[in-house]
């Protein structure tokens, strides 16, 4: 089984200048190693989506990486993505889904159904490949391959799950930062910062 | 519905006039016709969502990308879609013009749809800003509704009040 912190290293080790499209959990551990900030949105507001955002700047932005630290809990929420990821099929969106069969940030209840296979689900709606591990060296040996196959690319990662007791940054903070993050990343990757103040947080 | 004419090339037009790159929907009865001239129209992509709830999501990431994407969905969809225009729309100062097919509508506001009765309210509620297209003579809003986002950096609604005509008919 794979931790948090150790897939994010790994897959932060691979990154290169891709953007980063994370949400839930990943989110905290991911904003530790990052050193592209500016690449980096974290959906929180508006849970299950970041599949969704992410498919939007890989469809925008073709000639970079678009890596998506998802959840279980949150992809439940959004399966339909699956089908509209394939359908699109972006070459350059990299699905992660970190499976750990709870809910961690509302203290660790169970998902309706465990035993998912998100893998399995993703090949069956057209993804052109699905992977999944559950051990971080077998990751970290194929994930540079897997990051310059040709996407949309599902890699489903076996991880511990972490229940929070006391909820982790999802909330105001950041829901208030989000907008920020956003006008960063649309500044980075059209070289214009052309979009002006809206919206009850900023 | 209305009896006024709305005939989607003249809509798409109207996009084309926008500088739109995507059109993010999910086809309603209404708006089939719609869907059927966009393909026909090389300078939009098309992108098809399996429930509209991705529409605004979707959006997001695409003007964040740098395009210049709207969104279509039938105004029960939209309902479906409330978090995600809260969260990503209106939360992060989108300005995404969002047509919004009027299902139910009529003048006369008898409708027995409750999709159409709540549309108006929702969209109040929600602070959102709109107008009521309901046939080809309505157009000229629809160069306002996208001024109105750009200029607020809030979402804008265009709703859709009769069906799509097929073809010239």
């Amino acid at each position: 089984m794979i931790t948090y912190a150790d897939a994010c290293r790994v897959i932060n080790d691979s990154r290169g200048e891709a953007v980063s499209v994370t949400t839930m959990t990943q989110t905290k551990y991911w904003n530790q190693i990052s050193t592209e900030p500016d690449l980096d949105v974290g959906i929180a507001n508006a849970m299950s989506k970041a599949s969704s955002v992410a498919l939007g700047v890989a469809l925008g932005d073709t000639d970079r990486s678009v890596l998506c630290l998802d959840s279980d809990g949150s992809l439940l929420m959004n399966f339909g993505t699956l089908a509209t990821i394939a359908g699109m099929a972006p070459k350059n969106l990299y699905h992660f889904v970190f499976n750990n069969g709870i809910y961690s940030i509302t203290g660790g209840q169970p998902l309706p159904t465990a035993g998912v296979e998100y893998a399995k689900a993703a090949e069956a709606c057209g993804y052109a490949s699905a992977h999944c591990f559950n051990d971080i060296e077998s990751l970290d040996s194929a994930l540079p391959d897997i990051l310059s196959s040709d996407g949309p690319v599902l890699i489903e990662l076996i991880v511990k799950g972490e229940p929070q007791s006391e909820g982790v940054d999802q909330t105001w903070d950041s829901n208030a930062g989000l907008p920020n993050q956003l006008r960063a990343l649309r500044k980075r990757l059209t070289g214009t910062d052309d979009w002006g103040p809206g919206g009850p947080y900023i | 519905m209305i009896n006024g004419v709305l005939h989607p090339k003249n809509v798409v037009a109207q996009l084309v006039q926008q500088r739109v790159s995507h059109y993010v929907t999910l086809p309603d009865s209404e708006t089939a016709h719609m869907y059927e001239a966009l393909m026909a129209e090389p300078s939009i992509t098309v992108v098809p969502v399996a429930r509209e709830g991705e529409a605004i999501p979707v959006a997001a990431g695409l003007f964040v990308a740098g395009q210049n994407p709207v969104i279509s969905i039938q105004n029960a969809g939209l309902y479906e879609a409330g978090d995600a225009l809260r969260g990503l729309a209106l939360g992060i100062g989108l300005p995404l013009v969002m047509f919004i097919g009027y299902r139910g509508h009529n003048r006369k506001g008898d409708t027995p749809d409750s999709a159409a009765t709540f549309l108006e309210p929702f969209l109040h509620m929600w602070r959102v800003d709109y107008f009521v297209v309901e046939s080809d003579d309505d157009l000229d809003l629809v160069p306002l509704a996208f001024e109105r986002a750009a200029k607020t950096n809030q979402p804008f609604a265009v709703a859709i009040g009769t069906e799509y005509a097929k073809g010239d008919e």
